[in-house]
């Protein structure tokens, strides 16, 4: 059953959102089966909030934004649902407009930075003209003046004397400063959705903090919207307004971040975070762990997804979790999650000592 | 006090470097850079730092992947650091490691069996059946079924992988493991089993572990001691509870306040020392402190005067101005 915004539990927000994301649904087909990457997501996000999109690899966050950003191969992908952008001008669903229009609106409405800086860039160009290049292809101007552009935007990320290292090749720069590279690549057009897939994953913890605080930065100063997908729930407590919980191609759990951090209301998520060391608090003994691992996206288990490993299938009655997919049903209000027990029951079961 | 297992002392590792296309601008990169420290058995020793900072080097030296440039690495009271190599073979069944990537580190064309069974089949006399019943009960000891010996890595998930590199390093029962890295490549729910794993095999055979990882929210959780380095030296050594509770260096207070904590109402209010720049270049760095560069308590004499690591509280820090 297709869950429409207004049923989604934002209805007190205003009704066109930035953008609009209803039913996404990514599948590749391989010649071992369909491979169901992202299954029947809906989402929004409005201008200057953060949403953060967590799951494990395989999960289909990834996947779900690149069709946003229309970069999967439609030869080899199967493509269906909506992701409006409400514009100006009027509503462009970017999955049905022609790719010419998509073309247009990369870069200059959406842009994405990528986990790994240095594959993200090329290495026979110069920073300074591969971001010029990007600034090029939307304003009628010369090199020179693209460059002087170039040197702005460096400047602007906190590249020490970026008029002089505008010419230096990507090698020649650090992890660090070419993740900054790519968000000045990214940010040259301002564009109004700024998507982060993994942005700090390949960096150091004190390099995170400088390039966190660098996309808080900009997402201030151009009033983007930003969608953050990471597995790290770190960053997620940082810089988050709403996080989507995925697993397995589905969402599980969305909400306003301390309503997913301290209530939550699916086992993956709670699960999720009891898995995680802090560096606030010492504990020493064992960490609680989600038995199993992540189910193949081609033999999903039947029910839920989730089921195989959940602490709290047991205490459902006459193995509804087995048999039939949770419906995602708003457990508070602004919160939703896929589990076929209410907030109160998990409640109920935890205090008995389940999934502790 | 126990003899410690390991004992590392002014140990060096410097790498030549090629000298780019013209080999004209050959440079000496400092990796490691004068480090002591000692591992007694069955304790864990978390080693962290940023990238470049020596920590994989360090490890793979104990182990004498890399040939040290200087010092002495004396394990069970011997100096294995010029060993030769007949020596050597001897003292890896008792050292053993555990590689970051899962899926680089074992071998694509042999089976789980073999992976496993060839350090049994180098290192001791057993029979071929011996073996495999060996490597069937050290598969069950990491979780995985010992019907699945004929299988390929190929056929495993990341962190299975990696159950089978630890199988492989625990089948000698040797004294001391490095891993290195050996969480960070997975999931993180996968991340606490592995580390629960590593927990039970060190209460099981009484493993020692140096653990090297980035990653401070894990070794805070695994490591009964924490070195710090940064720039191919140590900065601060204590042990974890003192240090993630009372950091007396500069970088290390900075390291732990760049981790992110997964609690949001406490992150909306933390003060967060953010480092400026980046590393420098192991191949010139800094004179006198290698951290004056990013320090913001940097004073005149740490500019040229490098700090001795001295005891300050229960820690062991090489700075001018500890907290």
């Amino acid at each position: 059953m297709p869950i429409l915004i207004q049923e989604f539990g934002f209805s007190d927000r205003p009704m066109n959102a930035f953008l609009e994301v209803r039913n996404l649904s990514v599948s590749f087909p391989t010649d071992d089966g369909l491979v169901q990457a992202t299954n029947d997501v809906s989402f929004s996000v409005e201008l200057g909030q953060t949403l953060a999109i967590v799951g494990e690899s395989g999960s289909g966050k990834s996947v779900s934004n690149l069709a946003i950003m229309g970069l999967h191969n439609p030869k080899s992908t199967n493509i269906s649902g909506q992701a409006i952008f409400n514009l100006e001008t009027g509503p462009i669903d970017v999955l049905a407009a022609p790719e010419e229009t998509v073309r247009k609106m990369r870069g200059k409405t959406m842009s994405m930075i990528f986990q790994d800086p240095m594959s993200s860039l090329h290495p026979f160009y110069s920073i300074g003209n591969q971001i010029s290049e990007a600034w090029l292809l939307y304003n009628d101007a010369g090199k020179k003046e693209a460059k002087a552009r170039a040197i702005e935007m460096l400047d602007l990320v906190g590249i020490p004397g970026a008029s002089r290292r505008v010419d230096d090749f990507p090698h020649q720069f650090s992890g660090g400063m070419r993740q900054r590279a790519m968000i000045a690549m990214a940010l040259i057009n301002n564009p109004k959705l700024l998507i982060a897939d993994e942005p700090t994953t390949a960096l150091d913890v004190t390099v995170q903090a400088q390039i966190m605080e660098l996309i808080k930065n900009m997402q201030k100063e151009f009033n983007m919207a930003v969608i953050l997908i990471t597995h790290d729930l770190g960053i997620v407590a940082e810089v988050a307004d709403d996080i989507n919980v995925m697993y397995a191609g589905r969402l599980v759990e969305a909400g306003g971040v301390d309503d997913v951090f301290y209530n939550s209301d699916h086992p993956y998520t709670r699960g999720l975070l009891a898995s995680i060391p802090r560096v606030d608090s010492f504990h020493g003994g064992r960490l609680s762990t989600i038995p199993g691992q992540p189910p193949s996206l081609i033999h999903l288990p039947s029910g839920c997804s989730f089921s195989p490993r959940c602490a709290f299938a047991d205490h459902v009655a006459g193995n509804k979790c087995q048999t039939t997919m949770p419906e995602l049903t708003a457990k508070a209000p602004k919160h939703l999650a896929r589990c076929h027990l209410s907030a109160s029951e998990i409640e109920s079961a935890v205090k008995k000592g389940v999934g502790a | 006090m126990a003899t410690p297992i390991l004992k590392v002392v002014g140990l060096k590792k410097y790498f030549l470097s090629s000298g780019g296309f013209t080999g004209r601008n050959k440079q000496t990169i400092k990796a490691v850079d004068g480090v002591d420290f000692e591992i007694y058995p069955g304790e864990t020793v978390g080693l962290v730092g940023e990238s470049g900072c020596g920590k994989t080097t360090v490890g793979r030296t104990i182990l004498k992947l890399y040939e040290p440039t200087e010092g002495n690495i004396i394990f069970e009271g011997q100096d294995i650091a010029h060993a030769t190599k007949d020596e050597i073979y001897e003292i890896r069944s008792k050292m053993q490691m555990i590689f970051q990537d899962p899926y680089a580190s074992l071998n694509p064309r042999h089976t789980v069996g073999e992976i496993i069974g060839s350090p049994l089949s180098i290192h001791t006399k057993m029979t071929k059946d011996e073996i495999k019943k060996e490597v069937q009960s050290l598969l069950a000891k990491v979780g995985l079924n010992p019907e699945h010996i004929n299988r390929f890595p190929h056929e495993f998930s990341g962190g299975q992988r990696q159950r089978i590199g630890i199988a492989r390093a625990i089948a000698l029962r040797p004294k001391l493991i490095v891993a290195d890295e050996p969480v960070s490549a997975l999931d993180v729910s996968i991340q606490a089993q592995v580390v629960n794993l590593l927990d039970d095999l060190q209460d099981e055979f009484g493993l020692a572990y140096l653990f090297v990882a980035h990653d401070l929210s894990v070794v805070q959780h695994i490591s009964d001691r924490v070195i710090v380095m940064y720039l191919g030296k140590i900065m601060e050594v204590a042990k974890t509870e003192s240090l993630f509770k009372e950091p007396r260096h500069p970088y290390t207070k900075a390291l732990l306040s760049a981790v992110p904590i997964p609690d949001p109402k406490l992150e909306r209010n933390r003060e967060r020392i953010t480092l400026q720049g980046d590393l420098p270049s192991p191949a010139s760095p800094p004179s006198g402190c290698v951290f004056n560069t990013r320090c913001w308590k940097a004073k005149d004499i740490c500019r040229t005067t490098a700090p001795e690591l001295l005891t300050v509280g229960s820690s062991t820090v090489a700075c001018h101005f500890p907290e």
